[in-house]
This record gives C-alpha cells, structure tokens and sequence, in this order.
C-alpha cells in the first residue's frame, strides 16, 4: 500500500515525537497561550461593552481607533494559533512560506480591491 | 520540539529527490494546502461582508444591540453569549492541542481522553449556536419577537415602503451565510474527530507506530478555531 506519512525513503513522520519531560514544557506553553487567548477575548468583550459600534456615528475618530485595536488583537489571537497551536512555527522555513507567502499576498490584494469599490459604489450613490 | 524540521540540511540534498523538501509527510502538507484554500473561501466571504459594510455604513445593524441575548434570563447582555462560545471553541482547540501532544509520546489512553472532550466541546459549540439561530429569528427577545419596535433591525426580511431594505436583509444573509458555513465546518470536524477517535480506540494508531493521523485532524479543528476568531472581530464586534 502507499504510504503518505513518509518523510526520508522509508521513515515515517516520526521525528515529532518526543519525550515525558519535552511534554511537560509544551503543556506549560499550550496553558500559557490558552490564557493570553482567553485574555485578549475578555478585553475585546469589554470593549465591545463599553465602546460600541454606536460610536462609529457619535464619535468616528475614536471608533477608528478602537477598530484598529480589535484588528490587531486578532491578528496577534490568529498568529498564536497558527504558528503554537497548528506548529506552522516549528516547521521548516519553506514550508511556512509556501503557506503564509501567498495568502496573506493574496489577502492584501483582496481587501484593498473591495474596499475601493465599496468607498466608490458609495461615492456614486451620493452624487 | 526539533526533529527533522530543525536539522539543517544542504538544499541539494533535501531537494535532491527520495525525501519531502519540506521535511513533512504527503498527507499532512495536502492538510495545510486545503486550510489556505478554505481559508481563502472564508477570506471571500468576510471581505465581502466588509463590502456590503462600507456600502451600507449609514444603515448597517450594530451588533451589540443585536446579540443581546443569554439563556435562562431576559435581561440584554451584548456579546456576553458569543463570547462563552469562542472561548468554548478556544478550549476545544486547546484540549486538541494536548491529544496531538499525547499522540507524539504514544500516549493512546491520553489522545483518547483528550480527543473526547474535544469531540464534546465541538458538540456544545454547535449546540450554541443553534440556540443562537432559534433565538436571533423567533425567540421571544428575538427579531420577530419585537415586532412593535420600530428599531430597522424589525425590517430585517422584510420591505420598507415597498423597497427591499438592503442593508439589514444583507445583514441577516452574511449572518447566516458565515456563521452557517463556519457551523458545516464545525460539523464535519466533529464527525472526523469521531471516526479519529474511534480509530484511536481500537488501536489503529498503536499498530502504525505514529499518531499522525490525529495531528492531520488537529490541524483543521485548529482552522475552525482560526476561523471563528475572525468572524467574531469581523461580525460581532466590527
């Protein structure tokens, strides 16, 4: 039968194991990553409380701010996600850029191509 | 945790064939190559959602007056639902984290306890959002439960003076659109993760020498994780 867990000839992927005590120091990483997570998701919650989308009309400079600040909390969230708990952070350099490279390029090209037409759609319906 | 992926290796040997360039077995790199193409089609729609948001800036919904509800109690508490369920998600990842972890020592009875309350965890997930589906059409604070409010949130499939209202209706079909497509996802990881389990059970793992198999399904019930994380910034709190 075909194998798809090989890495070199006739090896299995079996590099990645390790020991009790290297366990033990990935759990405490693991653990200390869930609360920072839990952490950013409470601080976020409390803004959503507290400063509300309502001030996007009240107050849109300060509402530019805070929507600034909810992007980066998830990109700081998404990035340990993907690089502790998915391991993208351990593997090899070419493979996290086979990965990263072309989405977040893509992504880029994406965002900014909608919302220009989004902002022109609106600039045409307002003439 | 080292191993293969850190070794440096010349890069005409580690391309020079009879190895993966990548130092990753097939099946795990085939995994990562889907999460960025299901990731571009959850990119897709949360950039469109971001479209119809700037189209409609003047008139689109605000989503702490519109998620305001808890179970067992009428009171309004914005966001605090969604809130217990990304951190039901987030601990559904974390306790996945710990199974991958046990599969690398051989562990089988911790990737089955781990592998369990991950199953668990997905299930209560979707069972949240299904209150949450029930309760934002029909439930009684829910949209049609408010019927005398004259708030634009009432005019949420319906027509104004005639003409479709298309800020809140599109609200409504993004709602449904990305939190249904994320729930699929949801879904189908709970049934892998079940048949992974079951496998694990029956010693399918311990025979191959390797849990690899669990580390392949971790990776995309992390991605739902990873998902659910921009789909609160983007729809619940922007």
């Amino acid at each position: 039968m075909e194998r798809d867990d090989l890495i070199v000839n006739d090896q299995y992927s079996l590099d990645l194991a390790h020991s009790e005590e290297a366990g033990k120091v990935i759990r405490k990483k693991v653990l200390k990553v869930t609360v920072l997570l839990t952490l950013i998701t409470a601080v976020e919650i409390v803004m959503g409380v507290v400063w509300g989308k309502s001030l996007a009309q009240t107050a849109p400079a300060k509402w530019e701010v805070i929507k600034w600040i909810y992007i980066v909390l998830t990109i700081i969230k998404a990035g340990y996600i993907v690089m502790v708990f998915m391991h993208l952070g351990e593997e090899r350099k070419n493979m996290k850029q086979m990965i990263l490279v072309p989405y977040i390029a893509f992504m880029i090209y994406l965002i900014w191509i909608i919302l220009t037409e989004a902002w022109s759609v609106t600039a045409a319906s307002a003439l | 945790m080292a191993g293969e992926t850190s070794k440096v290796i010349d890069t005409k040997v580690l391309w020079g064939g009879n190895r993966s360039p990548f130092s990753m077995s097939y099946g795990k790199m085939m995994m990562w190559l889907f999460l960025v193409s299901d990731a571009l089609t959850f990119g897709g729609l949360l950039t469109g959602l971001g479209f119809f948001k700037w189209k409609y800036a003047d008139m689109w919904p605000n989503s702490e007056e519109v998620f305001t509800h808890f179970p067992g109690t009428h009171a309004s508490l914005p966001l605090l639902y969604v809130a217990t369920m990304t951190f039901i998600l987030i601990v559904s990842s974390v306790t996945m984290v710990f199974a991958v972890e046990a599969g690398h020592r051989n562990d089988k009875k911790n990737v089955i306890k781990w592998l369990a309350w991950t199953v668990v965890g997905g299930v209560v997930f979707l069972g949240s959002q299904a209150w949450e589906w029930s309760t934002f059409i029909a439930g009684p604070d829910g949209l049609f439960g408010t019927a005398d409010d004259t708030n634009l949130l009432t005019n949420f499939f319906t027509k104004v003076d005639g003409i479709w209202t298309q800020g809140p209706s599109a609200y409504g079909m993004f709602f449904f659109c990305v939190t249904g497509f994320h729930g699929f996802h949801v879904l189908s990881g709970v049934i892998i993760n079940v048949i992974i389990l079951i496998n694990a059970v029956n010693g399918t793992y311990e025979k191959r020498g390797h849990y690899e198999m669990v580390e392949k399904t971790g990776l995309y019930w992390h991605f739902i994780d990873l998902v659910w994380v921009f789909v609160f910034t983007f729809f619940y709190l922007i």
